[in-house]
């Protein structure tokens, strides 16, 4: 049992640092450049289609994972010097609208490209088989490292945000871009290096999926909207918030997933249980947020002065 | 363009057009189309009850589908129970029109009271974010309703409910039954937003810190909406299920609250006659377009339409300020 515990909390955490990877960009985009960009999960597919591809071609895991971090950098600056800067001064209906386009027309030409069979990734040789941690629990290597990277990235961002000077200027970008562009500051370069890293996260996210889920169209949306949860409970604009945002997430879905069967068939009949608790898990992770929001209308960790 | 001073007598055409539009149908000999005309007039009374939150409150509602699925719900359980001649929780399952529509319609108010007085405790993109989260429990809500079919959902084996002197499982009535919904709730709205309610509505869009401060409650009146709002997507809702004779609960799926506001935006948001004129555009570009671009001879786009319509979405957005009511009609102002 308490390896079933110990397994099912390092699935969260493993999920919730996924989240984190598409939500630390997207929360970026939105919190900077006031930008809603529902095509924030066509680049996490980007990402997966660019690693099946090549590494499928070249046979090498590694080679995919390095190449599809360039190849999502240049879809996201395509992106944004065609559709996303023209937006900048739109409202946020015109900006859900354009790219909800834009997620039509990257799903329907991947389909064409690539077909409507999921593809696969073979896992690395290196990260494959399980490791055992602490003595007694033993746990997918591949998994520890997505979480490891996670944390990399977590560290990467909480360095350039807190500690360097063009995190100063996102910072106080976030709260109040005019003031900040007055100040003589580079906003619109600012702005397309914050979308092109945010893209590269979640491209990267997307190849790191590859081998553990199917790599097919509509990959993303889903995604994006487990995304969207993590950014609004962690307050918009916030990396802290984003990756506290996004490991509650995990760690609630998959816990209740796996464990509110079980508690619900000690009290309810098995037939009923089951159906509850599939209803009533799939519903945790809204439950939540809106208690969060009901109580906290901005978010935990909300940026402070931003005006939404 | 067309000034804006025309919007009546093109009112009147336009009504006469989807009057006569099921006779021109039938006498050209495409009558299944009668069906697609249908499903545009229900579309077009949801999508015109959200015009009222996103365009004329500036209340951006991405859950606004939950309320098609509570109105459908309504209509498929009261059916489900009439069919296999039990009850529900003491109550008896029926197909009269004249219980369950109106049943449908308040319960929809009901549930939209209850979320709205949660979600409107928050602001701009959270409200955004909350009523996404309330549309995801109801659909996973009806999703874990087993007896009701869960994932599949269920059939409405004894057709369409019924009214006293309309035959509904009747093509043609049915159309025009539905049209009269949506011309009577179109009307409804005009009135609504013209009046001195509508005039606060407008106000809370344009600066609520000022309205508050000239002591009105912008709470109330935005709760109000909302329930006004939901119960036309309930009534929707309800015919949809009578429709197809289908209710699941991919009615409720987000990606179903954001076709409508899809609808709403191309149409142009706050003017009640776009959000129909977006459905038109939106449900016939679905329609039509593979067949448009089979025409022209792109037949590998003709199954890839989406990756037309992708991009003139885009273009729309960028060169049209106000949608096709934009593009349509000059502002008076």
């Amino acid at each position: 049992m308490s390896q079933l515990v110990f397994e099912q909390f390092l699935n969260g955490i493993q999920l919730g640092m996924f989240l984190f990877l598409v939500s630390a960009g997207l929360t970026l985009v939105f919190g900077f450049m006031n930008i809603i960009n529902l095509a924030h999960g066509s680049l996490f597919m980007i990402g997966a289609y660019s690693i099946a591809l090549i590494s499928g071609a070249t046979g090498s895991f590694w080679i995919g994972l390095i190449l599809c971090l360039p190849v999502t950098a240049l879809a996201a600056f395509i992106i944004e010097v065609l559709i996303i800067r023209p937006l900048y001064t739109r409202d946020h209906l015109d900006q859900v609208l354009a790219t909800f386009g834009l997620i039509l027309f990257i799903n329907e030409g991947t389909t064409m490209l690539m077909g409507r069979t999921p593809q696969f990734v073979d896992m690395p040789e290196a990260l494959s088989g399980s490791v055992t941690l602490f003595g007694v629990f033993s746990y997918p290597l591949y998994r520890l490292a997505i979480i490891a990277s996670g944390i990399i990235v977590a560290a990467i961002l909480w360095f350039i945000i807190t500690k360097t000077r063009v995190g100063m200027q996102i910072r106080a970008g976030t709260t109040n871009r005019e003031i900040v562009q007055q100040l003589g500051v580079n906003i619109d370069g600012l702005n397309t290096a914050i979308f092109l890293v945010g893209a590269m996260f979640a491209g990267l996210a997307g190849a790191m999926a590859g081998p553990l889920t199917s790599v097919e169209v509509g990959m993303g949306e889903n995604l994006l909207i487990l995304c969207f949860v993590c950014i609004v409970i962690g307050g918009i604009g916030s990396i802290r918030g984003a990756l506290f945002g996004a490991l509650t997430v995990g760690i609630v879905d998959t816990m209740g997933r796996s464990f509110l069967p079980s508690i619900l068939g000690a009290f309810l009949d098995p037939a009923s249980a089951s159906g509850i608790a599939a209803g009533l898990s799939s519903m945790s992770i809204y439950l939540l947020m809106v208690i969060v929001l009901v109580l906290k209308p901005t978010g935990l960790f909300p940026v402070a002065g931003r005006i939404s | 363009m067309i000034s804006e001073r025309h919007l009546p007598k093109l009112m009147a055409l336009g009504v006469l057009v989807l009057l006569l539009l099921p006779l021109m149908l039938n006498a050209s000999g495409s009558s299944y189309l009668i069906s697609t005309a249908t499903r545009l007039v229900i579309f077009a009374i949801a999508a015109v009850s959200l015009d009222l939150l996103i365009g004329y409150t500036g209340l951006v509602s991405f859950g606004h589908a939950a309320f098609l699925g509570v109105g459908a719900y309504t209509v498929g359980i009261l059916s489900f129970h009439a069919y296999e001649g039990d009850t529900f929780f003491g109550l008896p399952g029926t197909l009269s029109g004249l219980i369950v529509l109106p049943l449908a319609v308040a319960l929809s108010a009901l549930v939209a009271l209850a979320i709205g007085a949660l979600s409107l405790r928050t602001k701009g993109v959270y409200f955004i974010m909350i009523t996404l989260s309330f549309g995801q429990m109801l659909f996973f809500l009806f999703v874990s309703l087993e007896k009701y079919g869960g994932d599949d959902g269920m059939m409405m084996f004894d057709g369409r409910i019924t009214l006293p002197g309309l035959d509904l499982n009747d093509r043609m009535s049915f159309y025009y039954f539905c049209l009269a919904c949506l011309i009577a709730f179109f009307w409804f709205c005009r009135r609504l937003v013209a009046s001195k309610f509508g005039r606060t509505l407008q106000a809370i869009r344009q600066n609520e810190a000022r309205l508050s401060s000239i002591g009105i409650r912008s709470y109330t009146a935005k709760l109000l909406i909302f329930v006004i709002a939901g119960a036309g997507a309930g009534l929707a809702g309800a015919l949809s299920a009578n429709h197809t004779e289908f209710v699941s609960p991919a009615l409720t799926h987000w990606t179903r609250s954001g076709d409508l506001m899809i609808v709403v935006i191309l149409g142009g948001i706050g003017t009640l006659l776009g959000p129909v004129l977006g459905t038109i555009v939106f449900l016939l570009l679905e329609e039509f377009l593979p067949l448009i671009l089979h025409s022209v001879g792109l037949d590998l786009l003709s199954e890839h339409w989406r990756f037309v319509l992708g991009p003139i979405l885009i273009l729309i957005v960028l060169f049209a300020k106000s949608g096709i009511y934009g593009l349509l009609f000059r502002s008076r102002e």
